[in-house]
């Protein structure tokens, strides 16, 4: 495993090499036009990046949790679910249990966070805890703790934040065009120089700037969606069990809610793309992400659950193309056998309206709601702002003790 | 005068190469012994849960007294033998998955163990308990490969051999059903 996640690495950092490029390079155009001289849009380039880069390395993790209005749970809470991440922790060989967070909101979604493995967290919509039975639920674990396994967070975070930057200096660069860009190029012109060459910098440079953020945001999806079939894989195999994460995908593909509270920039991080649009279905909207219906096929087509099957099945889907895993992957892991079919429901498993009661109570408790159940048998859910010592059950009339 | 330079760089580099080598096998000799003691834990874990089901169950299972004893009998060897060799245990921990699997057959008998919160949640970690064994073992087998192919393939098996690198063992099912785990239905 640590063979691939190498050669992963390498291949990466060529991809964030390439970002940094096209961000250097609009930085350098962008002082030639501006300033005349290339050095003061670069400083400007890399300082708004470095700034970017620190708030997003001390304050990601945290953002992204708090942003989406995640709610941190114990063992107590929840213990399947708790259960369920402690044991991918123990299949991906992770050394520190990840923190766990549920966030309250029907759209079916889950996420992975954290810049190294030591903090991590997985958080998981209400929506999607209720809708998933165990199987499914450890298949979308194992793909979220194999972001954190492969240290794709902290990936995705630099690309982010190097995307971000260019995107905010395209903007600026040609809105101050459009305003006020006449200072600079009259600026120029009257230093008279090099007449013909200044033109054709200029005309460059514009250019450069439009289609920079688009380059940028390539290379992008590009790099996402590579991790994305990375991660597919790695669940597969630490669950020795494909067909659960199909099953969860094709639940989530068949869903039309929107998540409220994710943006451009942490979309990579989510099992799916988030920003399908509303009403209609996540599948094969998505550009962060492959397409739904195409890992649903990858993952029945595995023939074990080794990243060489993982790799087969991925050339059996896109007719002679080149595999998604690299060699030194396909070589690690041996001949690994799929572990036997389960079947959809089992019996002494939570149905969804279970699961549903579960997940609500969980909401209502990290709420601080207080539920006391009254002697007719009705359940009382008191809010924190309640203050009184006794509450009449609305049902019987009975009075009971808060 | 080059020449001496020469076999400087290349006695340097092998040093460099020794280290790096050694290190890894290091590492992965660690890996092994830690995902040893990861297995260790659930197996514990396991023995620890078993006195509360049995405590659960009994109140309701009065026509199964066999079937319980069996479950303790075995759950204790298994305890005993906990220090033993990788195959001893193995053994005395397949007994117990099967004595475990039997109860939770029985079960679907007395549809009041059912509303059990208490059971209901006992079987939850047991369940959870029996991935994690076998989650567990599925790593350790994983690292012990990589170990195994490091310490046997050229050229770490030199420094291997050198620095005294044994394979390791698999731990492999030896029970026959241990390798399902005990599977619990309510069928009616």
């Amino acid at each position: 495993m640590w063979e691939q996640i190498r050669s992963n690495r390498i291949r990466s950092v060529m991809l964030v090499v390439g970002l940094g490029t096209v961000l250097v390079l609009l930085g350098y155009f962008l002082g030639l036009y501006f300033f005349g001289s290339s050095i003061g849009g670069l400083v400007i380039a890399l300082a708004v990046w470095a700034i970017m880069s620190l708030f997003a390395y001390f304050q990601g993790d945290g953002l992204l949790l708090t942003m989406s209005g995640a709610r941190k749970i114990n063992r107590d809470d929840h213990p399947r679910l708790y259960n369920v991440v402690e044991e991918m922790k123990i299949a991906s060989g992770l050394e520190k249990m990840p923190e766990i967070y549920i966030i309250d909101d029907p759209a079916l979604n889950a996420f992975a966070t954290g810049r190294d493995p030591n903090r991590a967290a997985v958080a998981i919509t209400s929506g999607l805890l209720q809708k998933l039975n165990r199987d499914e639920l450890q298949g979308v674990i194992g793909h979220e703790i194999s972001h954190i396994k492969n240290r794709d967070v902290l990936l995705m975070a630099m690309c982010s934040v190097l995307l971000g930057t260019i995107v905010i200096l395209a903007w600026y660069g040609s809105r101050f065009l459009i305003l006020g860009g006449a200072t600079g190029s009259r600026r120029k012109s009257s230093s008279g120089g090099g007449g013909q060459a200044q033109i054709i910098v200029l005309a460059v440079a514009l250019v450069f700037m439009i289609l920079a953020p688009i380059m940028a945001q390539l290379i992008y999806f590009a790099i996402s969606r590579k991790r994305e079939y990375l991660a597919d894989a790695s669940s597969a195999l630490y669950t020795r069990y494909p067909e659960g994460l199909a099953s969860a995908l094709e639940k989530l593909g068949a869903s039309t809610g929107q998540l409220k509270s994710a943006n451009q920039a942490t979309a990579p991080m989510y099992i799916i793309n988030p920003f399908h649009k509303e009403g209609i279905k996540a599948s094969d909207l998505s550009s962060t992400h492959p397409p739904i219906s195409e890992r649903i096929h990858i993952l029945r087509a595995m023939a074990g659950a080794a990243f060489s099957d993982y790799d087969r099945a991925y050339r059996q889907i896109h007719q002679g193309g080149k595999g998604i895993m690299p060699a030194t992957a396909r070589a690690t892991t041996g001949v690994v056998p799929l572990a036997a079919m389960k079947p959809k429901a089992r019996l002494e498993e939570p149905d969804e309206v279970q699961r549903a009661r579960e997940t609500s109570d969980v909401m209502w408790r990290l709420n601080n709601y207080k539920a006391i159940t009254c002697n007719c048998g009705t359940r009382l859910r008191v809010p924190p702002r309640f203050k009184e010592p006794k509450i009449t059950c609305p049902h019987c009339g009975r009075t009971n003790l808060v | 005068m080059i020449a001496v330079w020469i076999i400087i760089g290349i006695v340097a580099f092998l040093l460099v190469l020794f280290i790096a080598i050694y290190n890894s096998l290091v590492g992965r000799r660690n890996e092994v012994k830690n995902s040893w003691a990861q297995i260790d834990v659930q197996l514990k874990r396991r023995h620890d849960l078993i006195p509360n089901l049995v405590e659960t169950v009994k109140g309701y299972m009065k026509h199964e007294r066999e079937t319980l004893e069996a479950v303790t009998n075995a759950r204790n060897l298994a305890q005993q033998v906990a220090s033993s060799g990788a195959g001893v245990r193995a053994k005395a921990e397949g007994e117990l998955s099967s004595a475990l699997s039997r109860l939770l057959a029985v079960v679907e008998n007395y549809p009041d163990l059912k509303a059990n919160q208490n059971f209901l949640a006992l079987q939850e970690e047991l369940t959870s308990t029996e991935n994690k064994i076998s989650f567990s073992r599925q790593y350790y087998n994983d690292s012990v490969l990589r170990y195994n192919n490091q310490t046997q393939m050229f050229p770490s098996n030199i420094i291997a051999n050198m620095t005294g690198f044994k394979a390791s063992e698999f731990f492999e099912v030896t029970v026959a059903t241990e390798k399902e785990a005990p599977k619990v239905s309510f069928t009616q």
